[in-house]
């Protein structure tokens, strides 16, 4: 079954007019619910905060407050250190980019020596590597911490870089081998008897049809390591820790004084850059979502 | 040289993967038999730090708490995704956007959704206090601050979520049902609600299985959430299995019981996908003698 497509059209059983334009607007009303906390927290990193405390977290700026933004991403201070998020963004990028690059190419390749060079062991390989989607987070604490202790990582967002990659090749292996499964061995074979080897393979056969995979591979794991909380709040502390390590120390440090517009404008900024991935690459994102969740 | 080459290539990355998987669940598994505190340590204490863990308040109140916040956000979510998902089917103008807008709160961290909805559903400022601003001063929404409601601001804020994700998996279950099918319930003479209760929703059950074990499997390891909604409380009110074993590990210094935590909540995850793995492979043998 081709799950995470939707394409062609529903059965459309219902067809008598009054209920068409009632279903239509339930789905409007649906979809502008889904939409209150985007807009509110939209809304609120505009407005400043005695207006937030008068009225309530929800409403309409009275006194556009644009400079939330720039205290949020420059000024604000979170536990002692007044840099406002942008040092923790930068964090966040220089794990999720290398991460997510690197992951997605080592996933590439060793799909593809799952399912079309075929070395003895794979099956099992392949098994043990997919566990390694489900095996809860909590269960890698304690090793990874004493690993990076070890190689001299702890603290460093090198080490979350490792962590991401090694981690994220359970996903990204398990894309590439079933994408290629589609590629026919006989190709391969054909290949061989002419003389290419493994890379050569790779690079001239393989890679040109990887495209669909690897936006799917790469969007999914931005998405993924960007978004995480458990290690970067576990393995770095201060200035190292990524941006959603950083919101919750923000919620925290300023607990006595709430500062809702500064911390709106925090979340939108946070919250951005896996929007815009999906703004623009949605269609892959469900494929990853759906191949990564069912398969 | 290049024999070399392409071994490396191959195994390195496959050996650190599968590797770490193994390595690190038999390390976890066996630090849960050590009387290790702050640091690891080697020795033997059987099952006391199981016991320890099991006998704790916070545990088994983080337990309950999971089974009821299992129960309701993986059923809830998934009658929303599916309610969503036969909504769309019905060719609905616009299907694209909606779809996009259902969906895209899965492309937020748990970080972000916790804050904002912990804003939402806090009575001093959010909802309560809108409505409160509009004259009606009686209304009450404190399920933020409630012991025995708070539970359910985490199943909503995991709905908003999710349920995009579940709405996905229903609706291409839903396209992917026999035209055939449909036209012959139609010449029967089935109206469209009997049409789907007869006809489309029994043929969607493979997926409902499906999207309910990836809920549940969610549910298990839910911690982000948590953590930026309500911090497990009030009290204890939202504590779940993933906030004790970091609690055990990291704040009381005790990583032989964080360990026993940590594989009780595998040994939970075990629970739900070894069956589901039986049946899949059960279901794939009998299509293939078919």
């Amino acid at each position: 079954m081709a799950l995470g497509s939707y394409t062609g059209k529903g059965a459309r059983p219902v067809r008598n007019a009054p209920t068409r334009v009632l279903l239509h607007a339930i789905a409007i009303l649906l979809a502008a619910a889904y939409l209150v906390p985007l807009a509110v927290v939209l809304l609120n990193s505009v407005r400043s905060a005695e207006e937030i405390a008068q009225t309530s977290m929800i409403g309409w700026p009275l006194a556009w407050a644009w400079g939330n933004y720039a205290t949020a991403w420059s000024d604000f201070c979170i536990a002692q250190t007044c840099t406002g998020i942008q040092p923790y963004m930068l964090n966040s990028a220089l794990v999720t980019v290398p991460a997510t690059i690197l992951s997605t190419l080592l996933g590439a390749v060793a799909g593809y020596a799952i399912s079309l060079w075929r070395f003895p062991g794979h099956a099992w390989i392949f098994g043990l590597v997919t566990l390694g989607v489900f095996l809860p987070e909590q269960m890698r604490l304690i090793p990874w911490t004493i690993v990076l202790r070890d190689v001299g990582l702890s603290n460093t967002l090198t080490g979350l870089v490792a962590i991401h990659t090694i981690q994220g090749l359970s996903f990204t292996t398990l894309f590439c081998r079933n994408y290629y499964l589609s590629i026919p061995q006989d190709l391969i074979k054909a290949a061989k008897i002419d003389g290419a080897g493994f890379f050569r393979i790779f690079a001239r056969i393989v890679l040109p049809l990887s495209p669909p995979i690897l936006i799917v591979s790469t969007i999914w794991q931005f998405t993924g390591i960007w978004n995480e909380f458990l290690y970067g709040v576990t393995f770095t502390t201060g200035t190292q820790q990524p941006i959603t390590a950083a919101l919750i120390a923000l919620t925290a440090a300023v607990a006595d004084a709430p500062q809702y517009g500064v911390q709106s404008a925090a979340v939108v900024l946070a919250a951005l850059p896996t929007l815009l991935v999906y703004l623009f690459g949605g269609r892959y994102f469900v494929r990853g979502l759906t191949a990564g969740a069912v398969k | 040289m290049r024999r070399i080459a392409e071994y490396v290539t191959i195994w390195v990355p496959l050996l650190l993967s599968a590797g770490h998987v193994v390595l690190f669940t038999a390390w976890t598994t066996w630090m849960s038999f050590t009387p290790s505190t702050l640091m690891p340590v080697s020795g033997w204490v059987g099952w006391r730090n199981y016991t320890a863990v099991l006998g704790t308040r916070n545990w088994s109140i983080a337990f309950d708490n999971l089974l009821l916040f299992g129960a309701g956000f993986v059923v809830l979510t998934a009658l929303t995704g599916l309610g969503l998902a036969i909504l769309l089917d019905q060719r609905i103008r616009g299907e694209n956007v909606l779809r996009s807008v259902f969906l895209y709160p899965m492309a937020v961290s748990f970080v972000v959704t916790g804050t904002v909805w912990s804003w939402l559903l806090n009575p001093g400022m959010g909802v309560q206090k809108l409505v409160n601003g509009w004259g009606w001063t009686g209304f009450r929404f404190d399920w933020l601050i409630d012991r025995d409601m708070a539970i359910w601001t985490v199943v909503i804020a995991g709905i908003w979520q999710a349920s995009g994700f579940a709405m996905a998996l229903f609706l291409a279950g839903l396209r992917s049902v026999e035209g055939d099918l449909i036209k012959a319930a139609q010449i029967d003479g089935a109206g469209p609600i009997r049409l789907y209760t007869r006809v489309i929703l029994p043929s969607l059950w493979p997926i409902a299985v499906a999207v309910f074990v990836i809920l549940l499997q969610f549910a298990i390891k839910t911690f982000d959430l948590v953590r930026a909604l309500t911090g497990g409380g009030p009290g204890l009110a939202t504590q779940l299995p993933a906030l004790v074993v970091y609690d055990f590990m990291f704040q009381r210094g005790h990583i032989g019981r964080g360990s026993a935590a940590a594989v009780l909540m595998l040994l939970t995850l075990l629970g739900v996908l070894l069956p589901y793995g039986a049946w899949k492979l059960y279901r794939q043998r009998r299509a293939a003698r078919a």
